[in-house]
């Protein structure tokens, strides 16, 4: 089989697997997943940044608040409907990380992931400032009425999850044919050794926007689509803590593979999910997974996976 | 309150958190500057070292004071303790790489987090202050027999909150010996200025590191342990140090003392001032934007000086 | 014609005087060489010409077009193409996709493989185009760093130390290489090994304390006391 074809097969045999499990999932489970593969979609996103292009972003928690409140605000004060809302969420994205792509990517390194930090954090108390439209970390409920996509009803498990699973299925297609286009390429170039690639003649900072864009795109799209399917915008979503889950989920996953995302937000889903039933301390076991990783297994499992058995893993 | 006073006691309250900053910042800037590696977990260090005070101070019995003076030397010792370890087995095993480190960092940061709250519990807790005199103070005003001094109900201070003050200048002062005068900070200056260099010269390298964390966290933690008594100690208090730190480190240039402690001074000055005017929320996004903007188009520091 | 032309080029780092005053002429198809002892200045001279490094004073001439403000990407656009003194290829990429990444800045599709196949038969790497570059021998990697150069089809081919660690029979090859591009493309070689610089350059640029010192022939730097006093003498 060639790459491709293996390749192929095995993004399409995830779809149609995670197409399948909505039948026979009981109903804890299927709510779960759905929410998992929403987040996935927003780990995908910042994997394009951080994977990638080799830029750690601590501040992704900006985009994926921009999308929640452009879509839920719209909605809650412009009354919007959900299609034209989504849209709102998603320009806010676009619109949000352009700015402050143009603004970080001035800098390299620590300081990138500093400047990340400290504009999210700056977005996230801007959010609780404006409390009275925003109700800040209380946050407000988008009732059902307003989550009806084109007659689709939304707040309806079988139609979130398809939902869910059209976004996933969307940014995992769209992570996919990104790294094989040579725009792709070339960021995994620069994530490699950027001055040789501006000594080839690209312009490495209009790349490095490129993918920010793409990346805080993604994100926000993933942030308005949990907004619209769960029901709730709240400011917790835009705390430094939404900024460290992508980084975990990737982390975990796999930094730079296509599939990483999925797998490492589908354990850490489980594995938060099962110890706060144990204790109210459930941050604790991201803290130990975010040490153990740093030290023994950067690469992340499907990364490991990569470097032993399968090379062609995208 | 007339404004007069009120901008008084504004910058007195100013004057004690600018003390507590610049204790916690110069440890978190010794730590960068020495190891060029930023901790995420500083902020964690400095609620240890509140939560290590309260447990101290409830479970010796006597005066106040005498529990109060057991914290103020164990609980930064412990701390220290707690990072020499935690550098020993995670930060000396990614090699001090810069962005791992902040990664492993933040990890530690939700492990010491997350275990205190496991065990303290969630519940703000309040240590007893070793002395706590109040000390009015005069204002003066024009009225009808021309000027006349006054004493205004709410102005004043306490004995406490100076001795904080003057406790964290004594500090500040010794690391300042400790770096310019003795040999250890000669060690750690020749690490800082260039590692390989240091090592070529058969400086242990490694055990400076150590040193130097734990230094670092050992420096916040004394500094939570003087805010105790006037702050309750909590689980979550880090956050804000840590972000204050972040501030007053950039804006003094990274890695500079002098700038740090002159940064302390005026972000912990104009805190309190900027806090008469806004609300603490738009005080502290303003903040938070300053350091991203300094760090972009000015990131020596607004103090420090452009190396090309 | 010229092709590149530096007038009153000059850098200086922190008082410290790289570069000074050069003014230097490459006329089209000419294989210059560029000599000098270890520190003399030929690497931040030449990181002015391409544009890694921001010159102090004086101006770079391109096609007679001053590109003194153009960034680096720009003037690699234009057709310039530079090979690092120290060997940075993308070691965890395959040698393929190394060159690719040079090829596809002019080409696209189907063209990008030729293309990098005919570049990497031009330097003898074409059986090891699947291996990772970091897995490549020292050798090989600096061959790899060649064919990202060629593949660009430059005017103007910039290699800083090309030979430096590589095999007798690989400084041959390397030679002949140089030849065969001679005429169609002009080459600018920092070289350490005299050798290669007698046998491979139409003139010579010596540069010695961040000043040229001597240009001619290969022959005449040879026989020039002051070039032999300065560098071949410590050689």
């Amino acid at each position: 089989m060639s790459v491709t074809t293996k390749t192929i097969a095995l993004h399409g045999g995830l779809l149609v697997l995670l197409f399948a499990l909505q039948f026979v999932l009981p109903a804890y489970h299927h709510g779960n997943l759905a929410r998992i593969m929403v987040l996935a979609s927003y780990a995908v996103g910042y994997n394009i940044l951080f994977g990638y292009t080799g830029l750690l972003s601590l501040g992704h928690a900006l985009f994926f608040a921009a999308g929640m409140y452009g879509m839920s605000l719209t909605i809650q004060h412009l009354g919007f409907s959900a299609a034209p809302a989504l849209l709102a969420g998603i320009a806010a994205g676009v619109v949000v990380s352009m700015a402050l792509a143009l603004l970080a990517l001035r800098t390299a390194g620590v300081a990138f992931m500093i400047v990340t930090l400290m504009f999210a954090q700056a977005g996230y108390l801007t959010i609780l400032y404006f409390g009275e439209y925003t109700r800040g970390d209380e946050g407000f409920v988008i009732q059902q009425a307003q989550r009806m996509l084109w007659g689709i009803d939304l707040s309806q498990p079988t139609n979130r999850y398809f939902a869910a699973l059209s976004l996933f299925a969307t940014c995992l297609l769209a992570s996919l044919w990104l790294i094989r286009h040579p725009f792709g390429k070339t960021l995994v170039a620069i994530r490699e050794n950027e001055e040789r690639v501006r000594m080839l003649g690209y312009n490495t900072f209009a790349h490095k926007l490129g993918a920010m864009v793409i990346s805080g795109t993604i994100s926000a799209a993933a942030g308005a689509s949990y907004g619209l399917l769960f029901g709730y915008a709240g400011a917790s979503f835009a705390s430094v803590q939404y900024s460290i889950f992508p980084l975990l989920w990737v982390l975990l996953g796999g930094a730079g593979t296509v599939l990483g995302p999925f797998i490492g937000t589908l354990f850490m889903f489980y594995l938060i999910d099962l110890s706060s039933g144990i204790t109210t301390a459930y941050m604790l076991i991201a803290g130990v997974v975010l040490v153990l990783l740093t030290l023994f297994a950067p690469q992340g499992l499907t990364g490991e996976l990569r470097a032993r058995i399968w090379r062609w893993l995208p | 309150m007339d404004l007069g006073p009120y901008l008084i006691l504004a910058s007195l309250e100013g004057a004690v958190t600018a003390a507590v900053l610049a204790l916690t910042a110069v440890g978190l800037s010794l730590v960068f500057g020495v190891m060029r590696v930023v901790n995420i977990a500083h902020g964690e260090f400095f609620m240890l070292g509140a939560v290590i005070a309260w447990w101290i101070a409830h479970s010796m019995g006597g005066h106040p004071a005498i529990g109060f003076a057991v914290a103020l030397v164990v609980a930064p010792l412990i701390v220290g303790v707690i990072a020499v370890l935690a550098d020993m087995t995670i930060l000396k095993r990614v090699n001090y790489d810069p962005e791992r480190t902040i990664v492993a960092t933040i990890g530690l940061l939700y492990i010491i987090q997350q275990l205190t709250l496991m065990t303290y519990g969630p519940e703000a807790r309040p240590v007893e202050a070793p002395f706590n005199t109040r000390l009015a103070i005069p204002w003066f005003e024009h009225g009808e027999n021309g000027w006349q001094m006054i004493w205004p109900w709410g102005l004043g201070t306490t004995s406490y909150k100076l001795a904080v003050i003057g406790a964290a200048a004594g500090v500040l002062l010794g690391v300042w010996i400790l770096m310019t005068r003795t040999r250890a900070g000669l060690v750690m200056r020749a690490t800082q200025a260039d590692r390989d260099m240091a090592l070529a010269f058969g400086i242990p390298v490694e055990k400076v590191y150590a040193l130097v964390f734990g230094l670092g966290a050992a420096l916040a933690a004394l500094a939570a342990v003087l805010i105790v008594p006037i702050q309750q100690a909590h689980y979550l208090m880090g956050a804000d140090p840590l972000l204050l730190s972040f501030i007053v480190v950039i804006i003094g240039g990274l890695g500079s003392l002098p700038g740090t402690v002159l940064a302390a001074v005026l972000i912990g000055l104009s805190d309190g001032i900027i806090s008469v005017f806004f609300s603490p929320t738009l005080a502290k996004i303003l903040a938070t934007l300053l350091v991203g903007l300094v760090l972009v188009f000015r990131p020596q520091g607004l103090f420090g000086t452009r190396h090309s | 014609m010229m092709l590149l032309s530096t007038r009153g080029l000059s850098k200086h780092f922190d008082g410290l005087q790289a570069v000074q005053d050069v003014d230097f002429d490459l006329p089209i198809g000419q294989v210059r060489a560029l000599i000098g002892p270890n520190g003399a200045g030929k690497t931040t001279l030449v990181g002015m010409i391409c544009g890694r490094i921001e010159p102090s004073e004086g101006r770079v001439f391109f096609d007679e077009v001053d590109i003194t403000a153009l960034p680096a990407h720009k003037r690699i656009m234009l057709g310039m193409a530079y090979t690092f003194q120290i060997t940075s290829v993308f070691s965890r990429l395959p040698a393929a996709e190394n060159v690719a990444l040079a090829a596809r800045r002019r080409l696209h599709g189907d063209k990008v493989d030729t293309a990098v196949k005919e570049a990497l038969d031009q330097v003898g790497l074409l059986e090891r185009m699947d291996q990772e570059a970091g897995d490549l021998s020292y050798g090989h990697q600096r061959l790899l760093e060649i064919a990202m150069g060629l593949v660009q089809k430059p005017r103007l081919l910039i290699l800083d130390e090309p030979t430096q660690g590589l095999a007798d029979s690989e400084i041959t090859d390397f030679k002949n290489l140089i030849r065969e591009l001679a005429g169609d493309t002009t080459i600018l070689l920092i070289e350490h090994n005299m050798n290669v610089v007698m046998e491979t350059a139409d003139q010579v640029t010596v540069l010695n304390f961040g000043e040229v010192l001597a240009e001619g022939t290969p022959d005449e730097i040879h026989a020039n006391a002051a070039v032999q006093a300065a560098y071949l003498g410590t050689g």
